[in-house]
């Protein structure tokens, strides 16, 4: 029998929004409030995860057409790098920096290199999150 | 004195909705009582502790905000979903109902293809 799913469907639509910009926040809360790359990295693979149970897993492969390999590949590049980044000034591996900027839109903000290397958690997370369950769900 | 009451108010309706969820006779009894009026009660205490650190401590905190219109929208689904779940598995329906619309819709359409 075919089921109609409008309702999941519908709240999922609008839910999404919320959980990844609530992500989004997370990320960026990580420096001063609790949160950080790696709830964050959960909460938006939790996102896609909802997604994954409102619709089937070929729209949403349509919708995103990540491969959640790379992602893990490119977030463990992005931690290597930052913590690499160090050595080309002379300062051991793993030094992080941060400076004040003047941007045009959000005043005195500051920048600290320890952000990049929460990015490189952040994707490795939702990689690694992404492929332990679709691999899971492809299996019959 | 508002954040007292709008938390005891939601602490009461989350209790009425454990008594529910005991004393009534089938699931789709016990799911109403569990999605509604937990979900009121969860919002009312959610709105207290928003009011309270809003008046009180000077702090506006709109991740409880987010959370009460998170909780509005997403419980009531919920409960659709469990009940329909366990229609469609063949949970039977307190023996002293009378109505069974989706029932009879249900057959209706079975004749109409067969």
């Amino acid at each position: 029998m075919k089921t109609n799913d409008l309702i999941l469907q519908t709240v999922s639509k609008v839910i999404l929004f919320l959980i990844v910009l609530f992500s989004l926040y997370m990320f960026f809360a990580g420096h001063y409030h609790p949160g950080g790359g790696f709830v964050g990295g959960l909460m938006t693979s939790g996102a896609i995860v909802l997604m994954l149970l409102a619709y089937d897993i070929k729209t949403v492969t349509t919708i995103l057409p990540v491969d959640y390999k790379k992602m893990i590949a490119v977030g463990l590049l992005f931690a290597a790098g930052t913590a690499a980044g160090g050595l080309l000034f002379g300062v051991p591996f793993l030094t992080h920096a941060f400076t004040y900027v003047d941007l045009p839109l959000l005043g005195k903000t500051s920048l600290h290199t320890a952000v990049l290397f929460d990015t490189g958690v952040y994707l490795v997370v939702i990689g690694v999150t992404m492929t332990i369950i679709q691999t899971i769900g492809e299996s019959e | 004195m508002f954040v007292g009451i709008f938390i005891l108010l939601g602490a009461f309706l989350s209790l009425v909705a454990a008594f529910g969820l005991i004393r009534l006779p089938d699931v789709y009894t016990r799911n109403h009582a569990a999605s509604k009026s937990a979900t009121l009660g969860v919002m009312l205490t959610l709105l207290g502790t928003l009011i309270y650190f809003y008046f009180i401590e000077n702090h506006f905190n709109s991740r409880l905000l987010l959370g009460i219109a998170f909780i509005f929208m997403t419980s009531p689904v919920a409960g659709h979903l469990i009940s329909r779940a366990a229609y469609n598995s063949g949970v039977k329906l307190w023996g002293k109902s009378v109505v069974d619309d989706l029932g009879r819709d249900r057959k209706k359409m079975n004749h109409r293809q067969s």
